[in-house]
């Protein structure tokens, strides 16, 4: 039962981690670009977060309603403003200008806010329990972001083959130029997704500072989860990220449960093992 | 019709290196003690940054986990040191073919990445090196452990010494390494990375074997990087998982010295790296604000002049200090016969 206990715990971690993977495979699929900042942006969301709740006393979950249209703001902004000068056949200046402005944001939170941890209360809800069997027990708030975490990725999966955004953003994807040819604006539209990757990623900074204590300096750990999360699962599947994101967290809390020294270790191995054994990933949809 | 790599600018380039390498390595007798620890930090960061830019700049391999190897080789360095006493210079020179070998492996699964997310698979193997590294009890485990004196003073007897067999170190590891690189560039497999750095597509289609080579390259810089890492921890005389694998130190700073510089030229890091230090001298102060800022003239530098300071200047003068480009020049005598 106790081993039941750490998967189930697992499981449910796991649907944070598919949120921040959804972020970062949402916008490689559409651009090709891998955004070294998306772990600090994750963070960021975490101290706007914070300051709303601060501030405006709200509570965290409902500070969502603040959090999600700001970094979606800050999302269309970067990339309109930045990120699409760098796009192009070179892979550098991309990767280079994001791990710029991850250094830039990581110091800019040590400035603003200083090394201190942080933690966002929820109030009650962060002790709610339900009892599922005899020693088995599931907490409220890791439940509510499980099912935020599906529903989120349900939302996209319907955004992107039911609606006119959607079509824009997958004929992107396919093939930039012909969508340019069919009057699509792209510049408009990968900002546009980039928004939306920084909305999922704004629910998911949210839940984490809820959960557990933040600072400036865990970002690029957060990278490297979704990371794991969209390899694992397989390039361009959203259900396979989910998959991804489920298969970290339950290694995580197995590694966790045998010496808690492993938790970050078993993760990674479990990357690496997928990485050698099926590189395409466990659910593959494009190649890339 | 004969090839020739050296140009007017080249010829006094390597005139004025000569110098400058006569005048670097007298300064144990005309420089103090901050001098010389100043140089050779700075010796290990031109190192570092030229191995990535022959990574990221020629072979297209953008890596931000070279830090992974930098810590190997501290760790190997206090593991043959303290467990095996092994003499800490040899240690050195034994860390470079260990971190060649690790490399082989660690190469074999994440070639399996392209691209970007190639550069996010090198950061994940850094943290597991990190992780392992904190798990090693015998070595401080997670929070570190100091080389012992007397390990230190078998280098040498007296301070004085020591300092400048360190400094000296430095200086030839440098240029063991820059040597190296230049030699390698200026052969056969150099023109196929060049090719590779311009154009990877066609550099395939012309018949150049575009994954061996990336993957030698991929080897030979874990081999020099890891001897780097070595001396800098036998400098340091502590090691920690998270200094040995700091991203920052040992892969932002090193991005930031190489884009500065001027990615893709062998000239770059080493212009990177006095640009880097004087803004450090001058503003390191300033903490976290001095970083940002440094972010900030990256940005800048990577979308305004991607070719960095010195690719700005062979644009505009047509310069090179080490002899690297090929030219064709048409001789007298040879004329009507090629």
């Amino acid at each position: 039962m106790q081993w039941l206990n750490v998967i189930l715990q697992g499981v449910l971690i796991g649907g944070l981690y598919a949120m921040f993977a959804t972020g970062l495979s949402l916008i490689f699929g559409v651009m090709r670009l891998v955004n070294i900042a998306h772990g600090d942006l994750i963070v960021l969301a975490a101290y706007i977060s914070l300051i709303a709740t601060q501030a405006f006393g709200m509570d965290p979950l409902t500070s969502l309603l603040l959090v999600v249209p700001v970094m979606a703001l800050i999302g269309y902004a970067l990339q309109r403003g930045l990120l699409n000068y760098t796009l192009g056949e070179d892979l550098l200046p991309p990767l280079l200008v994001t791990f710029g402005l991850s250094i830039i944001i990581q110091n800019g939170l040590l400035e603003l806010f200083t090394a201190d941890s942080r933690k966002l209360q929820a109030g009650a809800i962060e002790i709610q329990t339900f009892q599922l069997a005899q020693d088995l027990w599931i907490g409220a708030l890791p439940l509510i972001q499980f099912v935020v975490a599906v529903a989120v990725i349900a939302g996209l999966q319907l955004l992107f083959y039911r609606t006119a955004l959607g079509r824009a953003l997958r004929a992107t994807s396919d093939d930039q130029a012909v969508a340019q040819l069919t009057g699509l604006d792209t510049r408009h539209i990968f900002a546009l997704a980039m928004a939306l990757s920084l909305a999922v990623i704004a629910v998911a900074g949210v839940f984490l500072a809820v959960r557990a204590n933040f600072d400036p300096a865990i970002g690029p750990a957060r990278l490297i989860f979704a990371f794991e999360a969209v390899i694992i699962g397989g390039l361009g599947s959203m259900w396979g990220t989910l998959a991804g994101g489920i298969i970290l967290g339950v290694s995580q809390a197995i590694g966790a449960q045998i010496d808690p020294g492993w938790q970050l270790l078993a993760g990674h191995i479990v990357f690496l093992a997928i990485l050698a054994v099926r590189p395409q990933g466990l659910f593959p949809k494009v190649s890339g | 019709m004969i090839v020739e790599h050296a140009t007017r600018s080249s010829r006094i380039g390597v005139a004025l290196i000569a110098i400058a390498l006569v005048v670097l390595a007298s300064a144990p007798y005309w420089g103090d003690r901050q001098t010389l620890r100043l140089l050779a930090e700075m010796f290990t960061f031109i190192a570092l940054a030229s191995l990535w830019n022959l990574l990221a700049g020629y072979a297209g391999l953008v890596s931000v986990g070279q830090q992974a190897f930098v810590g190997l080789g501290g760790y190997v360095l206090f593991a043959l040191a303290m467990l095996l006493d092994v003499n800490p210079v040899l240690a050195i020179f034994v860390a470079g073919p260990i971190g060649a070998l690790v490399a082989v492996p660690v190469a074999l699964l994440i070639f399996r990445l392209r691209g970007a997310y190639f550069a996010i698979g090198t950061w994940v193997v850094a943290e597991v090196f990190r992780l392992v590294a904190s798990q090693i009890s015998v070595l401080g485990g997670g929070s570190g452990i100091s080389l012992p004196a007397s390990v230190v003073l078998a280098m040498a007897p007296s301070r004085q010494m020591r300092e400048s067999e360190m400094y000296w170190l430095a200086l030839l590891l440098t240029v063991v390494i820059l040597a190296a690189i230049f030699v390698l560039l200026r052969s056969r497999h150099g023109l196929a990375l060049t090719a590779i750095r311009d154009n990877e597509l066609a550099a395939q289609s012309t018949g150049i074997g575009v994954w061996s080579i990336k993957f030698t390259v991929y080897v030979l810089t874990a081999f020099g990087t890891a001897m780097v890492g070595a001396f800098i921890f036998l400098q340091k005389l502590r090691i920690s998982p998270d200094t040995a694998f700091s991203v920052n130190d040992w892969t932002a700073f090193v991005i930031f010295i190489t884009v500065i510089g001027g990615i893709g030229r062998i000239e770059g890091p080493i212009i990177g790296t006095i640009i880097f230090f004087a803004l450090r001298q001058s503003f390191a102060g300033l903490g976290s604000l001095y970083l940002l800022m440094m972010g900030a003239v990256a940005i800048v530098v990577m979308l305004w002049a991607p070719k960095g300071l010195w690719g700005m200047i062979v644009e505009r003068l047509g310069w090179q200090i080490l002899p690297l480009q090929r030219h064709l020049v048409l001789r007298k005598d040879a004329r009507g016969k090629s």
